[in-house]
């Protein structure tokens, strides 16, 4: 070895020695917020916390789900930041949460906040069930907004209905379970035998029937506020419509995965996830947040959302979804020709 | 997949000058063993522990629960009941409910039917076995020790499924009128969709083949782009054309493309070329004197056609007609975007994995859908044996007579069929640079902005084509050592035989069925392979084995056509096998082995099924993001996408055909 090398070694040797002294943890962070976002929220972390280094796995809120069951005897993740509160009571029931109380949660709205104590997750923010509704399809078919869920049973809208399937979507489902909640369990199911009649296909994916809609593949597209608001920015002619009996929701929530290593760094974000700031940079695209008195309104969407969320019980939700689901296979999976 | 490679094989011919068993056999039948160990890491170990899986059941034990009841001070209690025997009492939750799958719930209340919760009775609930679960609330409990709740809490109380083996999921799923549904749509599909299929192909490779029509190259171009995109695209393109706001909308006279039209149309462009390729293949072996025959004999054309043409591409049609089935059957792309509310089984593998997690029934369905698949499979082997040479060494090659309106009819329909192919393409190109469909038609790129949408971004791009490199290295390199240990090593007969099988296998497994295999084989943190799970590798050796029997198969080929003799008088003159496997073998079989590297790169680009339950976050693929931004309704930027992996493959093949054109000249001079 020549001494250049040696020196060219050396140099590198000390320009490495500085990062390991002042070494900041690093968390695998799972996730299923927007792909926009995420430079954004790990930005805005990583400020107020420059010691600890955010890496994203991100994918949507099924395929993650799915991941963190199949990875639960050997746990990948440290911290689960912006998956469905309903997911997260899935994995709590499979005893892979690590229960913490956040400081500062007792600011946050209670309805955002797991049952127990400590928690086992803590919610960021909602999504709540809407409808898009193309007013240039709407108009060539003569067709009037509907205001209301009952409206959607009406004749004229059959065959222009579309809505996610509950069984693979989180936002069907939260439609369904909201219905329910609603309405009692047989109401809704009778209910849902009549729209069953004007939906013309059950979409895999939730925000896909807004954009049916925004795309004039469909005049009404069962969704969430979140897509309507986006594709109207893009210039779909549609309406974003809250039913007035009140809207199903989901939150959109943070829990640590237990066993984590890193358990420390887990907590501050936990912590972090919760403050004022926080919610504030979740408003950016989210129109309900957690922590009270923050929400700002959002483009394209009114500024009472909160009001049309309904109470919803999110361990009730978890604990009879497999029937529930079931029961709705059964009913309207089974008429599964296509319909002209 | 692409079958199109597979050319018919010729039975081995010469005599092989039996050798002692030397240092140099024991060598290739140590590489044999590797690559046969391979074979059985990468695909039966997988597809066993699969099946395994499916017989893995949850089901309510409700002996392994017991009660105990208080009166309404809450201080004396009852006898201690297991929920057996309650639910024997009761009947409140019939057989068929208390199976269930691995998220199921059972509300203890139900055994209580005088149960009120705000009454002061008391409930006591313990497991008699230490894994007998229940949750109160979200909250899981587990032992043998009495835990008591007043009656709010006690109304919170399910219980948990135990898991077992059995066939009850099979029971399930035959009973689920909705997923049987799809065995029946699934087979119905694929049967009308090779009817027509193999019609049109035979008619383009009849025009082809027997007819002066002009731009005969140019058409065998164009009738093989299907291959170059993903089965998704087709579906995209039909949204386009023939969807509720479709350029051609009207043309279905109020049918919907969404279902089983689509499917039938998607299918047949994107099986087209395979069937295409395969029957041009049995028909271009005419011989001429058959022909001449007829002609004295005064048959007439149609005569001449149903007992000389047809029965001599006979084994050709009915290859294809498997290979068509068998595509479109495990097509999982392709009905996921146009099928609608229509079932297909490859759809329901992913439904129940994907959007319910329930990976049990997702392993039934695969095993249900290999059934088919394995059983067309065996037949085309069958019929394959029993081909015979056409072409004897004194056969004159068919030579085509002008026939104006034969020709013009030809002509025509190749460009009809030509037309339907560019069309579709054309029209996601379209769609791909358009602002928003079908408001605001001005041009823009924003929908190439991979980055702002799911799916991955450009930086699933960038796998996609190192996954597609690698493949293509290391796929060809594998296959064709395999291929040249069973067709030039001597003796070991019955390790050779075996290994061929498990070579032949891939084709048999579709790739949603071999994707799920691997999630349960190698996501297991006591498999000593369990790091590469989530990595490029699986991803890789997941697209090698997925393809590798037509590679096998043009590898066995081009080996079969070399004498064998080279072995024999490479050991008369005591030469190592491998200084005649680098110095004569690879270099005569290198166009074999660049047309096995572009078909493995070109699939590796278009693949859906198989990767789309192994990818990780940071190996996301281009292919999978088109499905998954179709998924989520941003259908422009997956055309774009869609768009740029065709495009990838183009440029594939114009290198591959460069690279084709130097060596050739340099190594095949002796041709």
């Amino acid at each position: 070895m020549n001494r250049r090398v040696l020196f060219l070694l050396a140099g590198a040797v000390s320009a490495v020695l500085p990062a390991i002294a002042f070494a900041e943890t690093q968390l695998t962070v799972y996730t299923a917020i927007e792909a926009v976002d995420l430079d954004r929220y790990k930005a805005t972390f990583e400020k107020a916390h420059p010691d600890i280094k955010i890496n994203w796995v991100r994918d949507s809120t099924g395929v993650m789900t799915a991941k963190l069951l199949a990875e639960k005897d050997n746990p990948q993740a440290d911290v689960v930041w912006g998956l469905a509160a309903t997911s997260l009571l899935l994995l709590k029931t499979e005893g892979m949460l690590e229960p913490y109380q956040p400081k500062g949660v007792e600011e946050l709205d209670k309805k955002f906040v797991d049952n127990d104590t400590p928690p086992g997750w803590v919610g960021m923010d909602a999504y709540v069930a809407a409808l898009c509704y193309n007013t240039v399809e709407g108009e060539k078919l003569g067709l009037k907004a509907p205001t209301s869920w009952e409206d959607l049973t009406k004749p004229e809208y059959k065959g222009h209905i579309v809505m996610p399937n509950p069984a693979s979507s989180g936002t069907g489902f939260l439609n369904v379970s909201g219905w329910m909640q609603l309405w009692g369990e047989d109401k809704a199911w009778a209910y849902m035998d009549k729209l069953h009649e004007n939906i013309s296909a059950y979409t895999h994916s939730g925000s896909k029937p807004c954009k049916m809609a925004g795309a004039g593949e469909a005049v009404i597209g069962v969704s969430f506020e979140f897509p309507g608001a986006k594709a109207k920015s893009a210039g779909a002619p549609i309406d974003i419509i809250f039913p007035s009996e009140g809207s199903g929701w989901e939150a959109e929530a943070t829990a640590i995965i237990g066993g984590t290593p890193n358990l420390e760094a887990a907590k501050t974000l936990v912590d972090w996830s919760v403050t004022k700031e926080a919610n504030e940079m979740y408003n950016v695209g989210y129109a309900v947040v957690a922590y009270p008195g923050v929400a700002k309104a959002v483009e394209h969407l009114p500024s009472d959302i909160s009001s049309k969320m309904i109470d919803n019980d999110f361990e009730w939700a978890a604990n009879n979804r497999t029937a529930i689901l079931k029961e709705w296979q059964k009913r309207y999976d089974a008429k599964s020709e296509p319909k002209s | 997949m692409n079958f199109a490679l597979e050319a018919s094989h010729l039975p081995l011919t010469g005599k092989r000058l039996r050798q002692e068993a030397s240092r140099d056999d024991l060598v290739k039948l140590g590489f044999m063993a590797v690559i046969g160990l391979y074979l059985i890491v990468a695909l039966a170990a997988p597809l066993f522990v699969m099946l395994s899986k499916s017989l893995s059941t949850y089901r309510f034990a409700l002996a392994a629960f017991e009660f105990q009841v208080s009166d309404e001070t809450g201080a004396n209690w009852g006898p201690v009941v297991s929920a057996a025997e309650l639910n024997r009492e009761l009947g409140a939750v019939a057989d068929t409910e208390l199976s269930t799958n691995s998220d199921g719930r059972l509300a203890a209340t139900k055994f209580f039917p005088e149960f009120k919760f705000r009454s002061p009775v008391h409930y006591r609930i313990r497991g008699t076995t230490d894994d007998a679960a229940f949750l109160v609330g979200s909250t899981r409990e587990t032992g043998t020790a009495w835990r008591e709740y007043d009656s709010g809490t006690f109304r919170r109380v399910v219980l948990r499924p135990a898991s077992s083996l059995g066939f009850e999921n099979f029971r399930t799923y035959f009973s689920t009128p909705a997923l049987a549904q799809s065995i029946h749509n699934s087979v119905l599909m694929a049967a009308i969709s090779t009817v027509v299929t193999i019609s049109i192909a035979f008619a383009l490779a009849y025009g082809l083949t027997r007819s002066c029509m002009p731009l005969r190259g140019l058409f065998r171009g164009i009738l093989t782009i299907p291959i170059l995109v993903p089965s998704l695209l087709p579906g995209i393109a039909l949204v386009y054309l023939f969807g509720n706001q479709g350029v051609f909308k009207d043309w279905l006279m109020g049918y919907s493309i969404y279902g089983p039209i689509g499917i039938v149309i998607g299918s047949v462009f994107f099986t087209l070329p395979h069937a295409f390729l395969i029957i041009l293949t049995a028909l271009s072996i005419a011989d001429a004197r058959h022909y001449e025959a007829a002609a004295s004999l005064k048959a007439s054309k149609w005569r001449t056609f149903t007992t000389v043409t047809v029965p001599g591409a006979r084994y050709g049609i009915v290859s294809a007609a498997f290979v068509v089935f068998t595509l479109v059957i495990t097509d999982f792309g392709l009905p996921k975007v146009i099928g609608g509310q229509y079932g297909m089984l490859a759809v329901d593998i992913y439904k129940q994995v994907i959007g319910q997690q329930n990976f049990e029934m997702g392993a039934v369905v695969s095993v249900i859908l290999l059934v088919p698949a394995v059983l067309a499979f065996v037949v085309d082997r069958r019929m394959q044996r029993r081909q015979v040479a056409l072409l004897s060494a004194r056969a004159v090659p068919y030579v085509p007579k002008r026939n104006a309106r034969m020709d013009t009819l030809c002509f025509a329909f190749a460009c009809l069929a030509s037309l339907f192919i560019l069309g579709m393409i054309a029209m996601c190109q379209i769609a791909a640079i358009v602002k928003f469909w079908p408001y605001d038609l001005t041009l823009t790129a924003k929908n190439f902005a991979f980055d702002l949408m799911d799916g991955g971004g450009w930086a699933a791009y960038g796998n996609s084509i190192r996954l597609a490199l690698l493949t293509a290295l290391f796929g060809s390199v594998i296959v064709f050592a395999g291929a040249y240990m069973v067709e030039k090593a001597d003796g070991f007969r019955f390790g050779r035989s075996i290994f061929h099988f498990l070579a032949m296998m891939p084709m048999a497994v579709p790739g949603m069925v071999l994707g799920l295999a691997y999630i349960f084989f190698f996501n297991n943190p006591a498999n000593p392979l369990y790091p590469i799970y989530g990595t490029m590798t699986i991803l890789v050796v997941c697209t090698v084995t997925h393809f590798y029997t037509v590679a096998h198969l043009t590898a066995l080929t081009a080996l079969k056509q070399m004498d064998p003799e080279f072995e024999s008088v490479a050991a008369s003159l005591k030469q190592p096998f491998h200084r005649l496997f680098f110095r004569v073998t690879v270099p005569v079989c290198l166009p074999a082995i660049l047309n096995i590297a572009i078909y493995l790169f070109v699939n590796a680009m278009t693949t859906v099924s198989a990767v789309v339950f192994l990818y990780a976050t940071d190996t996301k693929l281009a292919s999978v993001a088109v499905l998954n931004m179709d998924d989520a309704g941003d259908i422009a930027p997956a055309a774009a996408m869609g768009m740029m992996i065709f495009y990838t493959n183009v440029a594939a093949k114009l290198i591959h055909a460069l690279i084709a054109r130097g060596l050739l000249a340099r190594t095949q001079a002796w041709r």
